[in-house]
């Protein structure tokens, strides 16, 4: 029996991990295979990947990806850009954090995918919608997150560096950024991952690429195993985005595994 | 000699009240003159007001009435003129030793090899010789604080502020650190204060140790260390020694009683 908080090996992890996978995707082809859930409705795994394939070799899925990709990754860097800095400064400065705070905190609870209207109306159907979408989506949640961060940083810390000379300036750009940097990074990877469901939504309206605009033209055809084939790719590219942000991080930020 | 290193003048301190209770009067008003290369120990019960004492004195913390002066100048806030060593572990973990030794001296622009040869110095003085480039995570205590105590005597300031910094070591560790710090006093003669709770650590180090009260803190008695340098820690269990510590011992058991009643 296992004990709470007991560490398992590595090996153990990886088998546990991917089995769960295979359990699920034995499940999902035995409740469609066997006909208990009719193919108008779900796909079964072998029609899904025989339809992505289609999708990618015959209707240039492969663009779709890269567009969606671009505009998740546009508007998340846009978002970043403003909002760390930003977020810093709150942390740092309590009259800065007095002045934006309360708006912040209202502006992050304005759900983005009720703007897609309002963009369409101010932006059109063009790329700059779906860059505000994602924008106005991230940049509220990154601000509060990194000034909550930076505001909780030791103060002990920051004393010490005052007992060595260090002024205003040096507080901010020699302890409070690089003793959060590591947690910055992590609030950029929980909030791409948000941003990867504002970008569907947005495609999903007024839209004629990327792969939001190719469920939504799935559906009129009926065709599950598309649409699966669809989220499943999303699911990957969340994936494989967490384990680079992660890989990364180490790579930063060794002191923290030291 | 032109006055004293540091001349501590009326300081009082009292935190304001919450929620409508009484004020906390931490500190009544205190005298306090350190001689240049001085070795003061400040010796009192827990929460004696010491450590607020200190924070005062490197200006983390403000007086309600009173002053410092160092070297003659007011204290208005913190600066590299007091080195500060803390109780809490507080090394920059994202520096390795060698750039937590530096970060007062990058802070004022100091060039690059200067900085190089004065870090070397101070690695070598306080034994990490070969764990320039570890991180902070993978040091032992012990090893924190000597980094702590070299980061701050690598700015050259004029004083050397130590918060109770063994209070968390082992005791081997904590008496080992003892005699390396002594030492280092010993060939440097820079002038210090220094704040504990321990009898024997308050002796062994100092050439003058200051009893504080509990809380209201006050001094209640200053004692004189008459004991020769340099000294070694087999003088812990000379007469004299035992002599000195059964006299603090006395003075800071009625405090502690009187803390404890308090509490």
């Amino acid at each position: 029996m296992p004990r709470p908080l007991e560490p398992v090996s590595r090996r153990a992890q990886v088998v546990l991990g991917i089995s769960f996978f295979v359990l699920f995707v034995a499940a999902w082809a035995v409740a469609t295979l066997s006909g208990a859930i009719s193919k108008t409705f779900l796909a079964d795994p072998i029609t899904m990947l025989g339809d992505g394939w289609t999708l990618l070799t015959r209707f240039g899925f492969g663009t779709d990806i890269a567009v969606t990709v671009w505009r998740v990754v546009g508007g998340f860097v846009l978002a970043a850009l403003v909002a760390v800095p930003l977020g810093i400064l709150m942390g740092a400065y309590k009259s800065v954090e007095a002045f934006f705070e309360p708006f912040v905190s209202f502006a992050r609870y304005l759900p983005a995918s009720a703007f897609v209207p309002l963009l369409i109306l101010w932006a059109g159907i063009g790329e700059t919608q779906k860059l505000l979408v994602i924008f106005i989506g991230s940049v509220f949640q990154i601000i509060l997150m990194v000034a909550v961060a930076v505001g909780n940083t030791r103060r002990d810390l920051v004393e010490a560096a005052y007992t060595l000379g260090a002024g205003n300036s040096g507080v901010v750009g020699r302890v409070l950024i690089p003793a959060n940097a590591p947690e910055i990074a992590e609030i950029l990877r929980l909030v791409l991952g948000w941003a990867w469901t504002y970008v569907i939504v947005a495609e999903l309206i007024g839209s004629s690429s990327g792969i939001g605009h190719m469920i939504i033209d799935s559906q009129a055809l009926l065709a599950t195993g598309q649409m699966i084939f669809g989220i499943i790719v999303i699911g990957l590219i969340g994936l494989v985005s967490d384990f680079l942000f992660k890989a990364v991080n180490r790579w930063l930020f060794p002191w923290r595994l030291a | 000699m032109s006055g004293p290193k540091l001349l501590v003048d009326g300081v009082a301190r009292v935190f304001p009240n919450r929620r409508g209770g009484a004020p906390t009067v931490a500190l009544e008003p205190i005298d306090l003159t350190v001689a240049e290369n001085d070795f003061i120990t400040v010796l009192g019960p827990s929460g004696c007001g010491k450590s607020t004492l200190l924070r005062i004195v490197a200006g983390l913390d403000r007086p309600s009435a009173g002053r410092v002066l160092l070297a003659g100048r007011a204290v208005t806030g913190p600066g590299a003129d007091r080195g500060m060593v803390f109780q809490s572990y507080t090394l920059f973990p994202w520096l390795t030793v060698a750039d937590n030794i530096a970060f007062g001296l990058r802070e004022r622009g100091v060039p690059r090899s200067e900085r190089r040869d004065i870090v070397a110095a101070y690695v070598a003085k306080v034994g990490l010789a070969g764990f320039e480039s570890h991180y902070p995570k993978q040091l032992s205590g012990g090893m924190q604080q000597r980094t702590a105590i070299a980061r701050a005597l690598a700015n050259d300031p004029e004083i050397l502020l130590l918060d109770e910094p063994f209070g968390a070591l082992d005791n081997q560790t904590r008496a080992l650190m003892q005699e390396l710090l002594l030492g280092i006093w010993e060939r440097e003669r820079k002038t210090v204060l220094f704040v504990t709770h321990d009898i024997e650590e308050a002796i062994f180090l100092a050439s003058r140790v200051v009893v504080m009260t509990a809380r209201p803190g006050r001094i209640k008695a200053e004692v004189a260390v008459d004991l020769p340098h340099p000294r070694h820690y087999t003088m812990k269990t000379s007469p004299d020694f035992s002599a000195l510590k059964a006299r603090l011992t006395e003075e800071i058991r009625v405090e502690a009683v009187r803390a404890a009643e308090v509490a």
